[in-house]
């Protein structure tokens, strides 16, 4: 049995009035793209021999793959001519090798995307071969290539596949809207995944605050008796993998260990509908349904965008940001990452571009820990965050290593509750890394 | 458009919540408010004056230590002074408040680094140093009979022994004066009722759960009853009139439960508190003293780094016990 409430957590002021109400709209398609060739957990893709500066290509056309197993190939988002290759800004921090595409206005498919075939007849391997031909990745955030959570290694019998659709992080609406807008996609899509994996069971988890789409998905699930909807109790971050498959299921991921362990394989509501767009028509992964919103965006707004197409442009389409907006977040609150500026591509991980102004953000100096050990008590995977902090500003890194520093997921819960205001999730990140390199040594 | 700005970029989560220091500690002193309010009842204008020194005297102290011209700063030092207040009889020498209440800034809490750095809680390092050094004024015969009500009386006309150092002392009470907090003992720690009041508060608030203070009284309660008379019959040496007599329920609620010096781990917690009804119970049933809340304090403080290192939770999905 499965329980309802997972320990630690956290209550943060969830802004989703900004945008919940507002239905997706389809962002035009943009003049360029910009397209990294690495947008997934993996290896980074190589161009194709046939692409290079000057080629034309048609909107779905794959441009670039690599012969790793855990990889997803990339497609071209609009259809035109390649005008550079190289590198280019990217969300993830330092610059990394892109393909721009000049639109050439058609926006023209590709004549070789067709549909797979009747997706009854579909295969276990047919299903994974398509979704790894779509370039599909978790479109969570986490951005881990699909088709490998769809390929467990034969010993490990999966029974139960979890959509989730909790979307935990504060001011983020778009799953809220996929959910709303695509519910019967969602469910083909698990199908698709359970009938890939020979999952007997599908739960699809939603937060409580969103009754809407809870409503919805039980319609859309309403006639398949071995697919179920779990409402979700809302705390963040119930989203988390080990989280939801705690609550929804009632099992326990090892510490280090990885869901299909217990049986259960897990995916976002955006993926499912991509491997739906796959398994029905053919269509790469080369658009996604992002949350661009917070006190700073002029008008917030859920949009479908291609992939490729410049935060900056997305931002004047939403009327710009305001005087006082003071950070720019790809991703949500809690574990986006801050921008210098907004000179980056959209990628496939891309949930949300998130506008914050002062009040938001929280600025104080640090000050010593008192030892509140609110930190202990947020955290969900049962750290000691301040003492694995403290050793790491201390550099007694394998100290932190034997708090278990490695089973951070760096949710941000501590950092969030902390009265003293220390960068708690920061300083357990360096940690990480630390322990990392020494362990590689 | 706003993309001139300069962008902040640091370390996610970009949120936090609004809580601070200073919030945890103001918190604290509406807590303390209705156990104030009820010594100032109980105890008269001789209380009020007790309880201004001390704070004054406590914010001023830390204010010159660290050089700083915003004497309430985090709070914490008015905390400090109020709590040390509560432990005092109603009406001590001026002096020696001012002399208890500056040592447990500077020797309880300073000398270590300030606030988070201090091992021992500042405002019993202060009580046991005016314990030890001027007794006369802390124990003994001194204890004078609460005035409910009559803010001018002079407290101190009658004295007497606290009804945990004297039998004789003890049954002219019952229990329902010990709640409500109608006999003689410190400042702060004569009503149970105003004391659950802030501890409820501070529990509200997310500031203390119910691992120490539940450990203590619960210990307190039942070895008071194993080896007092009962549970909580008529008579009074039983395990209720334990946990109501004396400082458990202001130590249990406001003083173990201070965050700086308790560990932080969850079970760490609940040892803490059955480790401090533990020596509570062992000092007044089997030691010297009549009391023993702020010695059992003290000693679990100095042993919390060891209990937190024996007491770091299992991760989750962990199965090795380790570090």
């Amino acid at each position: 049995m499965s329980s309802t409430v997972f320990k630690g957590g956290i209550h943060p002021e969830y802004h989703k009035e900004l945008t919940a109400t507002m239905a997706i709209s389809v962002m035009k398609p943009p003049q360029k793209v910009v397209i990294p060739l690495n947008q997934h957990i993996g290896a980074p893709c190589e161009p194709l021999d046939s692409i290079a500066v000057d080629s034309e290509v048609k909107k779905g056309q794959k441009i670039a793959e690599s012969g790793s197993f855990v990889s997803a190939p990339i497609h071209a988002s609009v259809s035109g001519k390649v005008t550079a290759i190289g590198p280019y800004n990217h969300p993830l921090g330092r610059p990394v090798e892109a393909i721009t595409i000049e639109s050439d206005g058609q926006d023209q498919w590709d004549e070789k995307i067709k549909p797979p075939g009747n997706p009854e007849k579909l295969t276990p391997e047919d299903i994974r071969k398509v979704v790894r031909e779509a370039g599909i990745v978790g479109l969570g955030g986490a951005t881990f290539p699909a088709h490998v959570k769809l390929s467990p290694p034969g010993d490990k019998k999966i029974d139960v596949v979890v959509i989730n659709g909790a979307e935990c992080e504060p001011y983020l609406t778009a799953d809220h809207r996929v959910m709303l807008e695509k519910p019967e996609k969602i469910v083909f899509g698990l199908k698709m995944m359970m009938k890939a994996l020979n999952a007997e069971k599908g739960i699809i988890g939603v937060e409580d605050n969103k009754p809407d789409a809870i409503k919805v998905m039980e319609q859309a699930a309403a006639e398949d008796d071995n697919i179920t909807v779990a409402p979700l109790h809302t705390k963040y971050p119930q989203g988390a993998e080990k989280m939801l498959i705690q609550v929804t299921t009632g099992r326990i991921v090892p510490s280090g260990g990885l869901p299909l362990e217990v049986g259960v394989v897990n995916h976002n509501v955006g993926t499912a509908v991509a491997v739906t767009d796959a398994v029905r028509e053919g269509r790469p992964l080369i658009e996604r349904v992002l949350t661009a919103t917070g006190s700073g965006m002029t008008r917030p707004s859920n949009l479908l965008v291609r992939v490729g197409t410049l935060v900056s442009e997305v931002i004047e389409l939403c009327g710009g940001l305001k005087e006082n907006t003071h950070k720019l977040v790809i991703g949500g609150p809690m574990m986006g990452i801050a921008q210098p500026n907004p000179d980056i591509p959209v990628i496939k991980g891309t949930s949300g571009i998130l506008a914050l102004t002062e009040e938001d953000i929280y600025l104080a100096e640090s000050s010593p820990c008192i030892r509140c050990a609110k930190c202990v008590d947020s955290c969900p995977v049962y750290l000691m965050p301040t003492s694995i902090a403290q050793a790491a500003e201390h550099g007694l890194f394998k100290r932190a290593e034997k708090l278990h520093a490695m089973d951070c997921f760096e949710c941000g819960c501590c950092a969030y509750v902390c009265p003293s205001k220390i960068p708690l999730t920061q300083l357990i990140r360096i940690a990480k890394a630390e322990i990392t390199k020494a362990n590689k040594r | 458009m706003g993309m001139d700005n300069k962008m902040i970029v640091s370390s996610s989560p970009h949120i936090r919540s609004i809580e601070s220091i200073q919030s945890v500690m103001t918190d604290v002193l509406i807590a303390l408010f209705p156990v104030a309010l009820m010594a100032v009842l109980l105890f008269g204008y001789q209380a009020l004056i007790t309880m201004v020194i001390s704070v004054a005297t406590a914010m001023l102290v830390e204010a010159l230590w660290l050089r700083k011209r915003d004497i309430y700063n985090d709070g914490s030092a008015a905390v400090t002074g109020l709590l040390f207040a509560m432990v005092l009889p109603p009406s001590p020498p001026w002096w020696l408040v001012v002399v208890g209440s500056a040592t447990a800034i500077i020797i309880g809490k300073q000398v270590f680094g300030g606030i988070g750095y201090n091992i021992f809680n500042p405002a019993l390092v202060g009580r046991a140093v005016v314990l030890v050094s001027w007794g006369g004024h802390m124990a003994g015969n001194i204890w004078s009979p609460p005035q409910p009500f009559a803010f001018g009386a002079d407290v101190a006309a009658v004295t007497g022994a606290t009804a945990l150092a004297d039998q004789g002392e003890a049954i002219q009470y019952n229990l329902s004066d010990f709640f409500i907090g109608t006999v003689p003992g410190c400042l702060g720690e004569t009503s149970a009722l105003a004391l659950l009041i802030g501890g409820i508060w501070l529990y509200y608030r997310g500031h203390i759960d119910w691992r120490i203070p539940g450990g203590y009284i619960g210990t307190v309660f039942v070895m008071g009853a194993v080896f007092g008379g009962g549970f909580y019959d008529n008579h009074l040496m039983t395990g209720l009139f334990h946990v109501l007599a004396g400082g458990v329920m202001l130590g249990a609620l406001y003083m173990a439960t201070d965050m700086v010096t308790t560990p932080v781990t969850p079970t760490g917690r609940l040892i803490f508190g059955i480790g401090c009804g533990l020596i509570t119970m062992l000092i007044r049933l089997w030691g010297v003293l009549p009391e023993g809340v702020t010695y059992a304090i003290l000693l679990m403080n100095a042993v919390t780094p060891i209990i937190d290192n024996f007491t770091v939770p299992k991760q989750f999905g962990g199965v090795n016990k380790s570090a």
